[in-house]
């Protein structure tokens, strides 16, 4: 009864938050200049900004890098949806970049961005980032800022507790969202319960390429994995995620999920995992899953199919995993930058549940054991809770921390972030949002050393915010400035897709590795022709292929006569310039895939299959000199049963 | 009329823009002097001083000896084939011009700083000013040689 009248009483206050909210949208009396916000948002031309932020593009696949604090749109980096406009998916190096066991997949949803570690640490490495629809984890070089490779999960179904990174980067853990029959297999639905199954995938990541290995999966029951964090400091070894529809459900999930008053959070010990391997104790599947690698030196992207996977069910194998009672539908499950606090923010609850590590691992030594799921120990909740934050508002969501012993927690329904302080549990300040912000992020903020002057809340609801665009919205991102003992609001920036989680980093960590060109000595890409004299037409049936430099500005060839209708033509177009900034472009009239966008000293292959006779132009897509209008050339095409032969010059050479 | 009104526009346009120029001067110098000035310094032909011009950037003086050195003459053959024949040949005047006898037009040293440090002196050299000029604008591309390859350039020009 009493829960009831709570959940009112938040249901009075709730408009009335929001009409709070509306009326302080600038921040201040006196707006943005009378405040000093602009100043402190605004980066000088020329100047760059202090931190970048990589943020998920939800829906559009993608992810994109912004500067903070001034909100800048840098790139939209493709990694799990085809891009045109990069040749992305389109290019034939790139294409095999999007290839699953279920064929080519040209969309997916992405969600989770984390950052390569070093002790704890974020080291400006790699970004990574994961595929909610078809599940995936990607790779993208934060010194070329595109994607390297993309892994396949089998098994798993809504990649959404992923992709987190552990303390060394040893591994990108990957938490199945739904259980599945595993292996898949033609069953009713009705028969969930006790069937199906939750698979959490461990990739390991070398050091030296950062390539994947899908290491191994322990097999979990049948509940949905939410989201995770790994353990830091004395934590670390351990791996922490939420879960709902511990009712295993498999209908009308918002009310059947929900019966139960806790759910847990799975700690599982991958270090005993690790153990248990070498030992050699685990099962081999069958399964088939994608691995697609692009290799900088050929400039080419392979993918390939493997065919198992080792597994370890955590029902066997004791010590591998425990599950931590926590109120009520956990979502985020946060590690604060000790490693000693475990955040559970139960969604349909109003509080937030911090586990002691400490009280977890006393509990396990001393077997304090509430029964079991599935064979797997549950712990006695009052056994391992260290504390929690009452009443702090409705719907938390997820935590970040600023390294000054302060946590952040979002609050979706009452659209506001809540500073609160670990160890007292008492809340320090809260700010709206505008509005229901789901995911927060402080550059670091998810690491051993975070970076605590900036928060940047990521809204699922824009409403007013911006100009309207008819009923599809710009999606929204807040900037708050943390760095005193009242959060601020600076600045709002419109985003690309939605802004589901963030990773940010220091400028100073990534900028000094940048990759400004590939040299011509290295390029290793089959089709590559590093100067002017080795340019060349090549027929081959049907096949056409056409090896051509760019340089500013012309094409070499750039008359090219005797391709057929019928012909499926390659140009495989080298950039010769060996210079910052000179990439050239390249599209063909009538070509049904994409154009090209080349860096210097890099190779880039499209196709054309001609349909009619004619002479058609192409000409260079990136504005790149005086001469760039002038940077164009001719193919002649003729028919199929033509004489014409094949030839090709540059100013009649 | 309009021609009229289009001049004195240009005029206006003019005056304004060296007022703006000499805002940044602090010389003391008017903005007219300063011009008059640059007028003398660059000479109606640049070219004409070509043995006294060794151009901006890191070679300050380069005297080649009298014996080409073979192995350099190698050597910069493969990297002009590599880095520069898409837009210079031998045998005539293409992107930009031949490197054909450059050196009865050019120092090594000018010719090393314009392969080495081409933003710079297509922005501050007279000579490679006017060549940009003549060029249509195309840029001489920076192909980030390194100084043994750019001098290893130089010895191949010697024997073409």
């Amino acid at each position: 009864m009493n829960t009831y009248k709570k959940i009112l009483g938040y249901a009075l206050t709730l408009p009335l938050l929001f009409v709070v909210g509306s009326c302080g949208q600038g921040g201040g009396n006196g707006g943005a200049l009378g405040s000093g916000n602009a100043e402190r948002v605004y980066v000088a031309p020329g100047e760059h900004d202090e931190f970048y932020g990589f943020i998920s593009g939800g829906f559009s696949g993608q992810l994109a890098v912004y500067g903070l604090p001034s909100g800048r749109l840098f790139k939209v980096i493709p990694v799990f949806s085809v891009d045109a406009e990069k040749a992305y998916g389109f290019s034939e190096e790139t294409k095999p970049m999007l290839e699953t066991s279920f064929g080519t997949i040209p969309w997916d949803d992405s969600h989770h961005p984390d950052l390569s570690q070093t002790n704890g640490e974020i080291d400006g490495r790699w970004c990574f980032i994961n595929a909610n629809n078809t599940p995936r984890i990607a790779r993208i070089s934060l010194s070329t800022f595109e994607t390297e490779e993309i892994i396949e999960l089998p098994n798993s179904a809504g990649n959404h507790s992923s992709s987190f990174v552990t303390e060394n980067t040893e591994y990108i853990v990957a938490g199945t969202r739904f259980s599945v029959p595993i292996p898949q297999r033609d069953m009713p639905i009705d028969e969930y319960k006790g069937n199906f199954k939750g698979a959490i995938s461990f990739i390991e990541v070398d050091q030296e390429t950062g390539r994947f290995d899908l290491s191994f999966q322990v097999i979990m029951p049948g509940f949905d994995y939410d989201l995770a964090h790994p353990g830091r400091g004395a934590s670390h070894g351990w791996m922490f995620f939420t879960t709902y529809n511990t009712e295993e459900a498999n209908t009308l999930m918002e009310v059947n999920a929900s019966q139960n008053d806790k759910d847990f959070i799975a700690a599982i010990n991958w270090k005993k995992a690790e153990e248990l391997i070498a030992n050699g104790d685990f099962e081999t599947m069958a399964t088939e899953y994608a691995h697609n690698v692009y290799d900088e030196s050929t400039q080419m992207a392979t993918s390939t199919i493997k065919k198992e996977v080792r597994t370890l069910d955590a029902s066997k194998y004791p010590g591998l995993v425990y599950l931590l009672p926590t109120p009520k539908s956990p979502h985020g499950c946060d590690v604060d930058p000790s490693g000693e606090y475990i955040i559970g923010s139960g969604k349909l609850s109003a509080s937030l549940t911090a586990h002691s590590f400490t009280k977890m691992i006393d509990a396990i030594e001393n077997e304090k054991f509430d029964g079991d799921a599935y064979g797997i120990p549950i712990l006695n909740y009052d056994d391992i809770v260290a504390g929690v934050v009452q009443q702090a508002g409705l719907g938390p969501l997820h935590t970040e921390f600023d390294g000054r012993g302060n946590a952040y927690t979002t609050f979706f329904i009452s659209s506001e972030v809540v500073k609160w302080k670990l160890e007292t549990w008492e809340v320090l300040d809260r700010a709206p949002t505008y509005y229901s912000v789901g995911h927060l992020m402080i550059p670091g903020g998810n690491s051993r050393k975070p970076w605590g002057k900036y928060l940047v809340a990521l809204n699922k609801i824009t409403k007013d915010r911006y100009l309207p665009t008819g009923p599809e919205l710009a999606q929204s991102a807040q900037l708050y400035d943390i760095s005193g003992d009242k959060m601020q609001l600076l600045s709002d920036f419109p985003t690309v897709g939605e802004p589901h989680y963030a990773a940010g980093a220091p400028a100073d960590l990534i900028k000094p590795n940048q990759v400004k060109l590939y040299k011509l000595e290295e390029n290793n890409h089959p089709h590559a022709v590093k100067n002017e004299k080795d340019t060349r037409v090549e027929r081959n049936g049907r096949e056409v292929h056409i090896y051509m430099t760019t340089i500013r500005s012309h094409f070499a060839p750039d008359n090219i006569e005797g391709i057929k209708v019928g012909d499926k033509v390659y140009f495989h177009v080298t950039n010769l310039e060996q210079d910052y900034d000179v990439p050239h472009g390249i599209s063909m009239i009538g070509a049904n895939t994409s154009e090209l966008l080349i860096m210097p000293g890099q190779t880039e292959t499209f196709v054309w299959e001609p349909k009619k006779e004619g002479v058609w132009p192409f000409y260079c897509t990136d504005f790149c000199s005086a001469l760039h209008q002038e940077m164009q050339g001719y193919v002649r095409v003729s028919a199929r049963n033509s004489n014409v032969p094949l030839k090709w010059s540059l100013d009649g050479e | 009329m309009k021609d009229l009104t289009k001049i004195s526009n240009t005029i206006i346009l003019l005056a304004l823009s060296i007022f703006l120029l000499s805002c940044g001067g602090g010389d003391g110098k008017s903005a007219a002097d300063r011009i008059k000035e640059q007028a003398q310094m660059e000479p109606a032909d640049p070219y004409e001083n070509w043995e006294s011009n060794n151009g901006i950037g890191p070679i300050k003086e380069l005297a080649l000896p009298a014996e080409i050195d073979q192995n350099m003459v190698t050597s910069g053959q493969e990297v002009y084939e590599n880095k520069c024949t898409a837009c210079h040949k031998a045998e005539k005047k293409f992107i930009g011009p031949s490197p054909k006898g450059i050196f009865e037009r050019r120092t090594a040293a000018w010719v090393m700083n314009m392969i080495l440090n081409p933003e710079e002196m297509v922005q501050k050299d007279p000579m490679a000013k006017k060549l940009l000029i003549e060029y249509n604008g195309s840029p001489m591309a920076n192909q980030n040689l390194t100084e043994d390859e750019a001098r290893a350039v130089v010895e191949y020009f010697r024997t073409l």
